[in-house]
């Protein structure tokens, strides 16, 4: 791997990048740094303030920006004479096709989501250019290569998809406060704030689905003459109060579980509604819907803090208050997005007054929106020990080193004194339905020959 | 930083990394100075990572002007003699570092790293050297020791593509997670002078080439008065032939040290950038757990080398140390 034998391979290489996130900012930079001259690289997303801990090539002010156009400016900036195509555009894009793909030397993947790596696989086996693979989470981290007829393919071995619970645990029996929060995403705040015509299991009743009835429907449903408040009390006596009531008259369910607690305002809040209010003045001052919240309203500071079930409670009235007050041309067509903090608030609120009902441990906001918004742990350090692997691996790529190619890992705790461990790919799954079909799709037999 | 807790532009910036060592690491963080020395590749990756991290400051140490090999890995100084000209390495970085995050005093120290006092690195919670010749990492180290508060040690050196990195936290005690629980641990770290002194019989067996290969090579340059980096393939006879000197004054078998080995570190010493960055990468990350306190440290040598892909610790201590 001397420095002489490898520049011919990487001077003349042309390189797909799809991603230019954590591992993609890393990577470019490496990249060029390496010698690389012509790299292409795609992302659809656009940067966000959470992104710069790691991804280094972005600043304050680039915020909303294209992550491939910056990253591609911020890398010229240090090797003005290379040349760095970016698009804005989403891989799975038609325009993104074999062609495309075909007129790359190799293919370096630093992407976040199975959806995208399976596409990306597959245009790798129809256009037969390898692939080089990886993924970080925390301290931990992989870099692996794909070859097609030489190594399996990226889908050779099932990879575990994200987890899903029944339908009767999210919506009857939680044990867990991951359970919680499903509910009150997937079920309250889609009920409340997101499109009507949505199929929803939150009144669903494991007994008796018969009586999900037109009563039923009504409940969400704010009556013209409601007050804010009276309506959010409504809601929160339906949803803590009266359907546990309702899950508990069913004994069987209860057998061998702990029941549930039925909540009802009355009883959490001890003072008279009109002291209630918080301070909507705070949330007077701006009008922009993205700043309104519950908890600067009530004086809550600390998103690790655990709140109390009363002051998750008022979160919960107050957050649907706003919602309601403050941003009522969004209702019916809201979908949970992480970023968006009123949303976190209402949900985390949801999830741990049912957590409580359930003597299940609370959590603090922080830590419910990193499951509420599958928030991946990341640190720059993994992402760059992670992309100076991919390059190494890359050019063994670019020089047909076949004997060489190595699926490394990036390890929390050492094995066998390695922090880094390589081992040698495997052969192609013989049974692998994607790259033994597409074999059979490239090659036709052709018995003449 | 004001008060204990992070503020909210703090909590919003480092979430991700929050969720990865907790609050409270990070407030450790932000209270943390750094003192790193000999801006090349893969102290630049480090920089870069520490800075990112979000440490209270970073002081920097480097009086070199920009040559071509000093441009070669190095993604913070833009290859402009306009803006480069007439600054030095550390200056050039410092420019650059600010940007990455602007909550971290990022500065330059001017002068020798081997000519300051141990006042001046008392100053810190961690020393990072590179390009340092033998000589100067045991004096560095041994101010380090003398502090009365525990300065971190490291040294870092890239090769072609391959490196090692140093770890000395003295005597220390830190917490490991296990299940539900707590343990204290605790470690005792050799010096370097002490570290390297162990006779390479005493060594395992198995113990990585690299670190042998790298002591003969920095005894050489150390003899030949060069600077670190300073050799060439027409030194490799020579380099050869200390080898034997120091395996037979030790009574051990030079074929333990691999000839071709020596021969790929003479021939190219500039960085191989895709090592700067694990080798700036794992040094960050060891540098975030002891000013954290949590985590299981390195002890005390880690290796890298590209042609093999392992990246190995080395224990390489005493098993007895003297109190």
């Amino acid at each position: 791997m001397a420095s002489h034998q490898r520049s011919p391979a990487i001077k003349g290489a042309k390189v797909l990048m799809v991603g230019a996130g954590g591992i993609g900012c890393e990577l470019l930079k490496t990249l060029a740094l390496s010698g690389f001259e012509d790299i292409h690289i795609i992302d659809m997303d656009t940067i966000e303030v959470s992104n710069l801990n790691r991804q280094f090539l972005f600043r304050q002010s680039h915020v909303g920006q294209s992550k491939a156009k910056v990253a591609r400016d911020a890398v010229l900036r240090f090797r003005p004479h290379i040349s760095i195509t970016s698009y804005h555009a989403n891989v799975k894009d038609p325009d993104f096709n074999v062609d495309f793909f075909k007129q790359f030397n190799v293919v370096l993947n630093g992407l976040d989501n199975l959806d995208a790596r399976r596409h990306v696989n597959r245009l790798c086996l129809a256009s037969d250019v390898p692939l080089v693979e990886s993924g970080t989470t925390g301290f931990l981290g992989q870099v692996t290569v794909h070859v097609k007829g030489k190594t399996e393919c990226y889908e050779c071995q099932p990879k575990p998809t994200p987890k899903t619970y029944p339908v009767c645990t999210i919506t009857s029996t939680p044990s867990k406060f991951v359970h919680c929060i499903v509910w009150s995403k997937d079920l309250l705040f889609a009920k409340l704030f997101g499109d009507k015509n949505q199929e929803n299991d939150l009144n669903v009743r494991s007994s008796d689905a018969a009586s999900s009835s037109q009563q039923a429907e009504d409940v969400f449903e704010r009556q013209n003459d409601e007050g804010i408040e009276e309506y959010a009390r409504r809601i929160y006596d339906h949803v803590f109060g009266y359907n546990i009531e309702d899950a508990l008259s069913n004994e069987e369910t209860w057998k061998n579980r702990n029941r549930p607690k039925p909540l009802y305002s009355r009883d959490v809040f001890p003072e008279e509604p009109s002291q209630q209010n918080g301070n909507m003045d705070k949330n007077c001052a701006t009008d922009d819907p993205l700043s309104v919240s519950a908890m600067a309203s009530l004086g809550l500071k600390n998103p690790q803090d655990i709140w109390s079930l009363l002051e998750n409670s008022r979160i919960f009235l107050e957050a649907l208050k706003l919602f309601f007050g403050k941003r009522e041309k969004e209702i019916g067509n809201l979908s949970f997005d992480k970023d968006d903090q009123l949303a976190v608030e209402f949900v985390t609120a949801a999830a741990n007054i049912r957590a409580a009902s359930f003597g299940i441990p609370l959590h603090s906001l922080f830590e419910a929106k990193g499951i509420a918004g599958n928030i991946v742990h990341a640190v720059a350090t993994t992402n760059a020990v992670i992309a100076g692997l991919i390059v190494i691996e890359a050019i063994k790529v670019l020089q047909s080193d076949a004997n060489n190619y190595r699926m490394t890992y990036c390890l929390e705790h050492p094995s066998r004194k390695m922090l880094l461990m390589p081992v040698e790919p495997f052969e192609p799954n013989k049974s692998c339905y994607v790259c033994s079909e597409v074999c059979l799709i490239s090659f036709p037999l052709n018995l003449s020959q | 930083m004001d008060g204990e807790e992070l503020t909210e532009q703090e909590t919003a910036l480092y979430d991700r990394q929050i969720r990865v060592w907790g609050v409270d690491a990070q407030r450790r963080l932000s209270k943390a100075h750094i003192l790193v020395s000999g801006m090349k590749g893969t102290v630049v990756e480090f920089c870069k990572n520490i800075v990112l991290a979000g440490v209270g400051s970073l002081t920097l140490v480097d009086s070199r002007e920009v040559t071509e090999e000093a441009l070669s890995a190095n993604f913070l100084i833009p290859p402009d003699e306009n803006v480069y000209s007439g600054k030095t390495l550390a200056e050039l970085c410092c420019d650059s570092l600010k940007d990455f995050n602007p909550m971290v005093r990022v500065s330059v120290e001017k002068g020798d790293i081997s000519s300051f006092g141990g006042d001046f690195y008392g100053r810190f919670d961690v020393v990072v050297i590179s390009s340092c010749s033998f000589a100067t990492k045991k004096l560095i180290n041994e101010k380090c020791r003398k502090v009365s508060k525990r300065v971190a040690f490291y040294t870092v050196d890239c090769r072609d593509s391959c490196g090692e990195i140093y770890v000395d936290l003295q005597n220390y005690t830190y917490s490991k997670k296990k299940l539900d629980e707590t343990d204290e641990c605790q470690l005792q770290y050799p010096s370097f002078e002490e570290a390297v002194a162990i006779p390479w019989r005493a060594l395992p067996r198995k113990v990585t080439k690299l670190y042998l290969a790298m002591r003969v090579i920095e005894r050489f340059e150390e003899a030949e008065g060069r600077n670190p980096g300073e050799i060439s393939i027409a030194d490799l006879p020579g380099v050869l032939k200390l080898k034997k000197e120091l395996c037979d004054a030790q009574s051990f078998n030079e074929s333990h040290v691999p000839d071709a080995l020596l021969e790929r570190l003479v021939s190219d010493t500039s960085e191989f950038p895709p090592v700067c960055a694990i080798l700036g990468g794992i040094l960050g990350q060891e540098v975030i757990k002891a000013i954290s306190g949590k985590g299981d440290p390195l002890k005390n040598f880690f290796f890298f080398d590209a042609i093999d892909g392992k990246g190995i610790i080395e224990d390489i201590s005493n098993p007895n140390p003297g109190s």
